[in-house]
């Protein structure tokens, strides 16, 4: 059975109009993308799709009280949500460095969540 | 008083990237003044991803990629100041004085070669909205919510309705769902969206989260805080059609519906500004009518994405630079000849608005938005009657600034050019 | 025991608050809002009118051209901005001349100096972005532009300063007249008073009325504005009125004395009180009456739009006085426009009054004069160091579109009858009231105010009551 999927790919700005086309569950055709990001990310928005989280969590003691956060690489779009859950009980004590982990193995999927910017402790 | 050879009006992206190409062409005696508590502007606030594929080849957050900016800035010692924000730009002669201030330092003069003007936008408010309804607590810009949610952890709202589908309301919308509020709708009065489509699917779609194209909020209820708004559908004139109003109950409302250069300095010192930009009116270097004033960055033209805007400032910063050694050497800008780009026909505007062609390198990067969505369009540039670029674009919408590439060669291959002209041809 | 309860603390409650504090009187302002001018005195056009529109032999007469005496000195010892900037009626037709003549003789009855009746030519000569269509006009040149907020703040501190209490957040439940005067009941206090002093806007009949033999009927008067970016403030110079047509009462155009441009109002009589919502009926209708007089006024750059509820007595007239049947029950009721311009006068007239009637001495040690908080957007650089000499804050600018300083976002929360939300440090700095609309000063602002009152951040509000600014902290509710 032949299913044709129209997709906007959302792996840069750019934004191009992807139509995917299935044979049952198998890609066989991508077309509309600029890149081979684009293949890829056709071929696996209709299979397996995921995303990069971003979010924020609680920092004690710095200058500012929360810092961004995201996941490493992406994980499953069904997971996002429970992601996010999985961040409200993170406080982190500063200073926090860029990079660092925040979060490891988030929500079973392999991927730590990191810190996506420095907090400096307070001085005073 | 310090004297300096530039000062950056700015320390977001585009400050950053202008004073570190200045620096690195031997540039030493500079200066950046920041308003806020850190450099990067609005990037740390921007904590989604999605930035720096053109500039790193990679997919960082707005925090990331300003962090690659300011270490580089760091490690070439460019000095800067924070919490001290820019009251006035003036000039005697060639020279700038500058009037700042800050905690530390008080009230501070400054003279300076070269300025470049790097302070970014504003969000347009409610008022300039000229929404009617009540004046409650519980309508903020997009942005403001952006901060007080990523930089401060604090939830503006638990039910939202955000009127404008530009990126910030459509990344907001991802955000505050995320962060356990329950967004309604996103209503946008145009019949197009003014973001990326990508910010659609990704922010909206992913969330099941309704946008409403052609529609506007026509009132908003709660005396306090908010408690409802109504939607209307617009008609081709962006006009409410009685009839179709809609409530929704909710305590925010955000609003995304455009961003204005924050030009009140500029403005103030003479610098001409564009009526459709709202930011200054410069030529191929970036330099605005008041000689050594160069402009970058979204107090410039409002920008999609930053990678345009490093890019963008790195070149004001370099010709900064420029400006700043043939001031020192003695030299000084000779009238001479000048192309103005004429847009027309579907563009609203382009970046740079006049070509000095002997100050053009090779080619030249001219940035533009047109004023509706197109498909299977060209961008074309005419010298007279002579076309010399024809471009095809699967695509063009107001959301998305688009660019060509003109080559010096064809500008001045015709003697006595004064204009050219960019227009959208729609295939007959 | 109190010698005086004054319900409202607007304009005109403040101006009787601040003229008692001259006497040797207990006195009290119950305020149902979190703040002053919080009702008819915030959400106006904040003229001072020149006094020749009110029926001569009015008390709104009289008011007025004694409260536009007073102010300009007032303007000095509270320190407040006040411009005389004068004022012109517009004709737009010639055979309305007779009517802008009337004008003129009734103004001229009520004693308003200096009037005279311009042609055309001069008019657009002294206003050159006016219509060609205006064929006279009527010139009043002590006809000023006042900030209502800095002036009822003015008043109101410096009634404080001199042992005036006020009570805010205190809604009047009842009142009862008792032997020697009257029980004023609010949600959790008693109030026990000789006089009291009914300056509730349009609520004032509903007070008058439970006590007074006479009945009072206010509604509320709607007005719809429009406030433009500085950038449109040299637009007029003087206050742009029209005169009365077929079309309505017409619309102003006038500088503010901040430098802004403002546009309106329009006059539809509503029911509901606190009925403050902007329409889009009300907003169209007073641009296209704006449009008759200077057809270019620049609408693009309107900043923000409000409307404001004039307290409409059903006799048009100011109710000042003693109540009928009520012994040392006071009404400063009905006070609509000239309301503002009045209010120094209302004060002293109803101050003296009472005094007389409590046989009040004058106190010894009466402070007359108050500064106000300093302002860095209008401070020489001299003045600006010596501030930043004083305290390092006022170098740091919180508000961008005005320049306003975290020192003196600190005065306004600092002083007497300080600033407790967004809305009471805007009214008393600017801060937030520029083109950006407190986009960005708003969360810094917020940050300075939970500091400073030693708040919970989730605790702040717009504007008291329940307009809280923030409804939790992130993820709380997954």
């Amino acid at each position: 059975m032949t299913e044709v999927k129209e997709l906007t790919c959302i792996s840069c700005p750019l934004g191009c109009g992807l139509t995917v086309t299935l044979e049952g569950k198998e890609v066989v055709k991508v077309e509309g993308n600029t890149c081979p990001k684009g293949k890829a990310y056709g071929e696996k928005e209709v299979t397996d799709p995921t995303r990069i989280v971003t979010s924020s969590v609680r920092v004690k003691g710095g200058i500012l009280p929360v810092v961004s956060v995201k996941t490493a690489s992406d994980i499953p779009k069904g997971k996002i949500a429970e992601c996010s859950r999985a961040l409200k009980a993170v406080e982190l004590q500063a200073p926090v460095q860029i990079g660092e982990v925040v979060l490891k193995n988030v929500c079973n999927t392999g991927v730590d969540m990191i810190a996506t910017r420095n907090v400096r402790a307070k001085t005073s | 008083m310090r004297e300096y050879d530039l000062i950056i009006v700015g320390g977001g992206p585009a400050g950053l990237a202008a004073a570190i190409s200045a620096k690195k062409e031997g540039i030493d005696n500079l200066l950046i003044l920041e308003r806020d508590h850190e450099l990067g502007g609005i990037l740390n606030q921007c904590i989604h991803n999605g930035f720096g594929l053109h500039t790193f080849k990679e997919e960082l957050t707005g925090p990331e990629y300003a962090y690659r900016f300011i270490e580089e800035a760091e490690k070439l010692e460019i000095p800067y100041k924070l919490n001290t924000m820019v009251l006035d730009i003036s000039q005697e002669g060639r020279e700038k004085t500058i009037t700042a201030m800050n905690r530390e330092d008080g009230l501070m003069f400054l003279k300076t070669k070269a300025v470049v003007l790097a302070m970014g936008c504003r969000e347009r408010p409610r008022g300039a909205l000229n929404i009617p309804g009540y004046r409650p607590a519980g309508i903020y810009t997009a942005g403001t919510a952006q901060r007080l949610v990523n930089m401060e952890g604090y939830m503006p709202g638990k039910e939202v309705v955000i009127l404008g589908s530009g990126d910030i309301g459509l990344i907001m919308a991802r955000r505050m769902t995320l962060e356990g509020a329950k967004v309604k709708v996103v209503a946008e009065l145009l019949p197009y969206s003014g973001g990326l489509q990508r910010n659609i699917v990704q922010c909206l779609n992913d969330f099941d989260i309704p946008l409403k194209l052609s529609h506007t909020v026509v009132d908003i209820q709660g005396k306090e805080r908010v408690t409802g708004i109504t939607l209307a559908e617009v008609d081709e004139n962006r006009k409410p059609i009685p009839g179709t109003e809609e409530f929704y109950s909710c305590d925010t409302l955000l609003l995304s519906c455009g961003l204005i250069p924050e030009n009140e300095l500029s403005g103030k010192m003479g610098v001409e500004l564009s009526r459709v930009t709202s930011g200054p009116v410069v030529n191929e270097s970036l330099e605005t009518n008041v000689e050594g004033v160069f402009a970058c960055g979204n107090v410039l033209h409002v920008h999609d994405l930053v990678d345009y805007v490093s890019e963008e400032a790195a070149r004001a910063g370099s010709h900064a630079a420029e400006y700043i050694r043939n001031w020192n050497s003695g030299e000084s800008n000779e009238e001479e000849q000048t192309i103005r780009i004429q847009t027309e026909g579907g563009i609203r505007y382009s970046v740079p608005q006049i070509i000095r062609t002997g100050h053009m390198e090779d080619t030249l990067t001219v940035r533009f938005r047109v004023g509706a969505v197109y498909r299977d369009a060209y961008i074309s540039v005419y010298c007279g009657e002579k076309r010399i670029l024809h471009k095809k674009k699967k695509k063009l919408a107001p959301g998305e600034m688009e660019q060509v590439v003109l080559k010096k060669q064809d500008l001045t291959a015709e003697e006595g050019l004064d204009k050219i002209v960019m227009k959208v041809e729609e295939a007959s | 025991m109190y010698d005086v309860v004054i319900i409202g603390a607007g304009v005109t409650g403040s101006a009787v608050a601040r003229e008692l504090s001259r006497y040797q009187l207990k006195t009290v302002v119950l305020e149902k809002e979190e703040d002053v001018c919080c009702g008819t005195s915030k959400a106006n056009s904040a003229i001072v009118h020149a006094g020749f529109d009110a029926v001569p032999g009015s008390m709104k007469a009289k008011m007025n051209v004694r409260g536009n005496r007073l102010i300009q000195e007032l303007s000095e010892e509270l320190d407040f901005p006040y411009k005389q900037n004068g004022s012109l009626v517009l004709c737009f037709d010639e055979q309305d001349l007779p009517k802008l003549e009337a004008l003129k003789e009734k103004g001229e009855k009520n004693q308003v100096p200096g009037l005279r009746i311009l042609k055309g030519e001069e008019v657009r000569q002294m206003e050159p972005n006016l219509t060609e269509e205006v064929k006279a006009a009527l010139y009043a040149p002590t006809g000023g532009i006042v900030c209502p907020f800095k002036l009822t703040i003015a008043m109101a501190e410096n009634a404080s300063v001199n042992g005036v209490e006020f009570a805010f957040d205190t809604q009047v439940k009842t009142i009862e007249k008792t032997e020697n005067g009257y029980r004023i009941q609010t949600e959790d206090k008693v109030y026990e008073t000789r006089c009291m002093v009914n300056a509730a806007g349009v609520y004032a009949d509903q007070w008058n009325n439970l006590v007074s033999s006479r009945k009072l009927s206010i509604t509320p008067r709607k007005g719809e504005y429009y406030l433009l970016d500085k950038k449109a403030g040299d637009f007029v110079s003087h206050t742009i009125f029209q005169l009365p047509t077929k079309m309505g009462k017409g619309v102003l155009i006038t500088p503010t004395v901040h430098g802004n441009l403002l546009v309106g109002p329009t006059a539809d009589d509503i029911e509901d009180k606190e009925g403050v919502n902007t329409t889009r009926q009300g907003l169209d209708k007073a641009a296209a009456m704006a449009k008759l007089s200077a057809p270019a006024v620049p609408l693009s750059m309107v900043i923000t739009s409000f409307a404001g509820l004039r307290a409409t007595e059903k006799e048009e007239d100011f109710v000042l006085g003693e109540a009928e049947g009520a012994e040392g029950f006071f009404n400063a009721a009905g006070i609509e426009s000239p309301g503002l311009s009045s209010a120094p006068a209302i004060g002293e007239y109803l101050a003296g009054m009472i005094a007389e009637k409590l046989h009040a001495q004058k106190k010894e040690d009466f402070q007359s004069r108050r500064r106000d908080i300093p302002c860095v957007a209008e401070s020489t650089p001299e003045e600006i160091q010596a501030l930043i000499a004083q305290d390092p804050a006022y170098g740091n600018v919180i508000c961008r579109c005005e320049t306003v300083t975290e020192g003196e976002i600190l005065n306004a929360i600092r002083r007497p009858l300080g600033a407790r939300s967004l809305d009471g440090v805007k009214r008393r700095t600017r801060a937030g009231m520029g083109r950006c609309q407190a986009g960005f000063c708003s969360p810094r602002t917020m940050e300075i105010l939970a500091r400073e009152l030693k708040k919970d951040p989730l605790e702040l509000t717009k504007a008291g009551g329940d307009s809280r600014l923030l409804t939790g902290v992130m993820k709380e509710d997954l």
